[in-house]
C-alpha cells in the first residue's frame, strides 16, 4: 500500500480509537478518558476505580460502545460489497430483504412475548430467510440476474413489511405495539454483554470473510462478463459475497434493530478516501463506519432527556451527507 | 507464449428458439490480426462471446490444440483475453487498478496481488504505451484511453488470444489509429488477436486476414484486399458502394505506415 493511503488508514484507525474511548467516556455520567483507559488496559494506571465507575464502563458503556462499533463496521462493510458486487452506488444493506425479514421475526417475537435473545435469535434466522428466498427466486428466473436481485429483493420487502404491518395492526397498543415501533426505529439502548457474546462472533466471523474475499469481490465490481473473462467463478464469488454480507447484516439487525443509512453512506465516505480497490475500501469502511455509530449513539443518548432511536439521527446525518457527497464528487456515484 | 492457435467448427448459437450462428467454422493461427466484419446484429459479439465460454454453444471449439468447453474460468483466462467496448458505466478504479486485474487467474481464491502481479501489471502498462496514465481514474479517461488499459489488462492477463468486441466504437480518427495500431504491434509479437468492426478500412489497413458474418454464417476468411471486394461489402452492407469509397479506403491504406509508427511499432 502507497504512503498516501498507509497515512489514511493511520488517520482512520486513529478516529476509530478517538471515538471509542470518546464514546466510553461521555454520557449522563462522566468518565474521564484516563480512567477509560485504566479500565480498558489496567497496566497504564496506577490506583483503582470507583466501584460506579467500573459499573458503568464494563457493564452499560463497553457492551455498547463495542456493539454500536460492531454494527457500524458490520452495516458499513456489507453495504460496501453489495455495492461493488452489484454495480450499484444507491444500493445497502436493506436490498436484498435482510433488514426488513429480521424485522418481522423480532415483531413477531415481541408480539408473541418471547424473551430478548429469542428476539434477536428470531430475527437472525428470518433476516437470513428472506435473502435465502431473494436468491431462490432469481435462481428461476431468466432475467438479467442484477435485475432480478432488485426485483426480488423489493418484492419479498415489500412482503415482510406488509407482515409486520399486519402484526403492528393486531399487536396490544399499551405493551407489544410500541416495543415492536421502538425496535423498528434501532437503537442501542438495551445493549448488554449477552447481546454482545451473541452477536460479536457472528459479525466478527462475517467481516473476516467479506475481508479475505475482498480481491474477488473487486474484480466482479467491473461486470459479471468481464470478471469471468479474467478467471473469476463469478456465481461462487457472488453467491459467497452475498451469504457473508447477509450474515453480518441479520446479525448486526438482530441485536439493533433497523438502523438505516449507514450501510449506504459510510461506503460512499469510504471510496472517497481510499479510491474503489476493494482491497482498501472494504477495510476503510469497517473502520469508518465502526467509528460513525457509536459518534451518532452518543448524540442519540445525549441530545434529550429521553434516548432518541439511533435510526432516525443516521438518517439526520447520514442524508445531508449523501448530498454532500453528490454535490462534491458527482462521477462517485 | 505458446504458439496460440484456434480451430472453431460447426459452432452454432440459439437464444431461444432465434438461431443467431449456424455452422461456424475457421482456423487461425497466432501471430495474426483478424478482422471480422457484420451488419448490426450479424452476430458478431454472439461469435465472441462463445469462443470466451460466456454463452452455451453447440460445435467444437478448441484452443491450442484443447477442447475448451469443460475448462473452468480460470483455465479459459490463461487463453483468452477480452477487451470489451469501453463502458460508460465505468468504476472508479484507476487505470492501474484495472490492469491488476488482469493478473487474476494466476492467484488463488482467498489471494491478494503481490509484487510479482504489482510488476507485470506496470509491464502491461509499458507495453500498451500508457504508464502516464496508471494513476489515473478509470471513469475519467477518454475513450480512447480506456481501450488502451483495457488491451493493458489483456497483456497483463498472459493469454495468448486476444478478444476485441468492436474495440474502435466511439473513438475519435486518431485514437482509432493508436487502438488499431497496437492490436497490430500485438499481433507481430505473436499473439492472435481477433476484433470486430464496422469500419473495412481498419480490415484493409491493419489485418492480416478478415472474414465476413452474414445471417450467422461466416464467409471463407483470407487476405483483407480479397474478402472485402466492392461486391461482398455492397452484399453485406446493402448499400452500393461506389469509386468515392473506394478511393477514401485507398487514402487510409496510406496512414497504415503513419498509424504502426505513431503507435510505436
Amino acid at each position: 500500500m502507497s504512503a498516501r493511503y498507509s497515512a489514511r488508514f493511520a488517520l482512520m484507525a486513529g478516529l476509530f480509537i478517538s471515538v471509542f474511548l470518546l464514546s466510553m467516556s461521555v454520557g449522563r455520567y462522566p468518565v474521564p478518558v484516563s480512567s477509560v483507559l485504566k479500565a480498558l488496559l489496567p497496566m497504564t494506571g496506577e490506583g483503582e476505580l470507583a466501584s460506579q465507575v467500573e459499573t458503568v464502563l464494563y457493564r452499560v458503556r463497553f457492551p455498547r460502545v463495542l456493539l454500536g462499533a460492531l454494527v457500524g463496521a458490520g452495516l458499513s462493510c456489507s453495504g460496501t460489497v453489495y455495492q461493488s458486487i452489484f454495480q450499484n452506488p444507491l444500493v445497502s444493506p436493506e436490498f436484498l430483504g435482510a433488514s426488513s425479514g429480521a424485522a418481522l421475526g423480532a415483531a413477531f417475537a415481541i408480539l408473541n412475548g418471547f424473551g430478548y435473545r429469542t428476539i434477536s435469535l428470531c430475527a437472525f434466522i428470518t433476516g437470513l430467510v428472506a435473502v435465502g428466498l431473494v436468491v431462490l427466486v432469481n435462481t428461476r428466473s431468466r432475467i438479467n440476474r442484477i435485475l432480478g436481485y432488485l426485483l426480488a429483493g423489493i418484492m419479498v420487502g415489500s412482503l415482510c413489511s406488509a407482515g409486520i404491518s399486519y402484526l403492528k395492526l393486531i399487536a396490544d397498543p399499551n405493551n407489544s405495539l410500541p416495543a415492536i415501533t421502538y425496535w423498528l426505529m434501532g437503537s442501542l439502548a438495551s445493549a448488554r454483554r449477552e447481546d454482545l457474546v451473541f452477536a460479536a462472533p457472528l459479525i466478527l466471523s462475517g467481516l473476516l470473510f467479506l475481508f479475505l474475499m475482498r480481491w474477488r469481490i473487486n474484480i466482479l465490481s467491473v461486470g459479471e462478463e468481464e470478471a469471468r473473462s479474467m478467471g473469476v467463478d463469478v456465481r461462487l464469488v457472488r453467491g459467497g459475497a452475498i451469504l457473508g454480507a447477509t450474515f453480518v447484516t441479520a446479525a448486526c439487525v438482530s441485536v439493533s434493530g433497523v438502523i438505516g443509512w449507514i450501510g449506504l453512506v459510510v461506503p460512499h465516505f469510504a471510496r472517497f478516501i481510499v479510491g474503489a480497490d476493494c482491497r482498501r475500501s472494504i477495510p476503510a469502511s469497517i473502520l469508518l463506519g465502526g467509528a460513525l455509530l457509536p459518534a451518532t449513539d452518543d448524540f442519540s443518548r445525549m441530545l434529550s432527556t429521553s434516548e432518541v432511536p439511533i435510526g432516525i439521527l443516521t438518517a439526520f446525518v447520514g442524508a445531508p451527507f449523501l448530498l454532500f457527497l453528490i454535490l462534491h464528487e458527482r462521477r462517485e456515484l | 507464449m505458446n504458439e496460440p492457435s484456434l480451430c472453431v467448427k460447426g459452432l452454432a448459437v440459439r437464444y431461444g428458439r432465434r438461431r443467431v450462428l449456424s455452422d461456424v467454422s475457421f482456423e487461425f493461427g497466432g501471430g495474426s490480426l483478424v478482422s471480422i466484419l457484420g451488419r448490426n446484429g450479424s452476430g458478431k459479439s454472439t461469435l465472441f462471446r462463445s469462443i470466451l465460454g460466456l454463452i452455451p454453444y453447440e460445435g467444437e471449439i478448441r484452443a491450442s490444440g484443447r477442447a475448451t468447453r469443460n475448462m473452468n474460468a480460470s483455465e479459459r483466462a490463461r487463453i483468452f483475453a477480452y477487451i470489451p467496448q469501453s463502458h460508460e458505466n465505468a468504476s472508479a478504479h484507476t487505470a492501474f487498478e484495472m490492469v491488476l486485474m488482469g493478473t487474476s487467474s494466476g492467484l488463488g481464491f482467498w489471494s491478494t496481488p503481490g509484487r510479482r502481479e504489482v510488476v507485470r501489471a506496470m509491464g502491461a502498462l509499458e507495453e500498451a504505451g500508457i504508464p502516464h496514465l496508471s494513476e489515473r481514474r478509470y471513469d475519467r479517461l477518454s475513450g480512447g484511453e480506456k481501450q488502451l488499459v483495457l488491451i493493458a489488462r489483456a497483456l497483463a492477463q498472459d493469454a495468448s488470444i486476444l478478444v476485441m468486441d468492436e474495440p474502435c466504437s466511439s473513438l475519435d480518427y486518431g485514437h482509432q489509429i493508436r487502438v488499431m495500431g497496437c492490436a497490430r504491434r500485438l499481433a507481430g509479437q505473436g499473439y492472435l488477436v481477433m476484433l470486430s468492426t464496422h469500419n473495412p478500412e481498419h480490415a484493409l489497413s491493419f489485418a492480416d486476414q478478415a472474414m465476413l458474418l452474414m445471417d450467422g454464417k461466416v464467409g471463407k476468411p483470407g487476405a483483407p484486399s480479397e474478402v472485402l471486394s466492392v461486391a461482398a461489402l455492397e452484399r453485406m452492407y446493402g448499400v452500393p458502394l461506389g469509386p468515392v469509397s473506394m478511393g477514401g479506403m485507398g487514402a487510409v491504406r496510406t496512414t497504415r505506415i503513419a498509424g504502426c509508427s505513431f503507435a510505436g511499432s
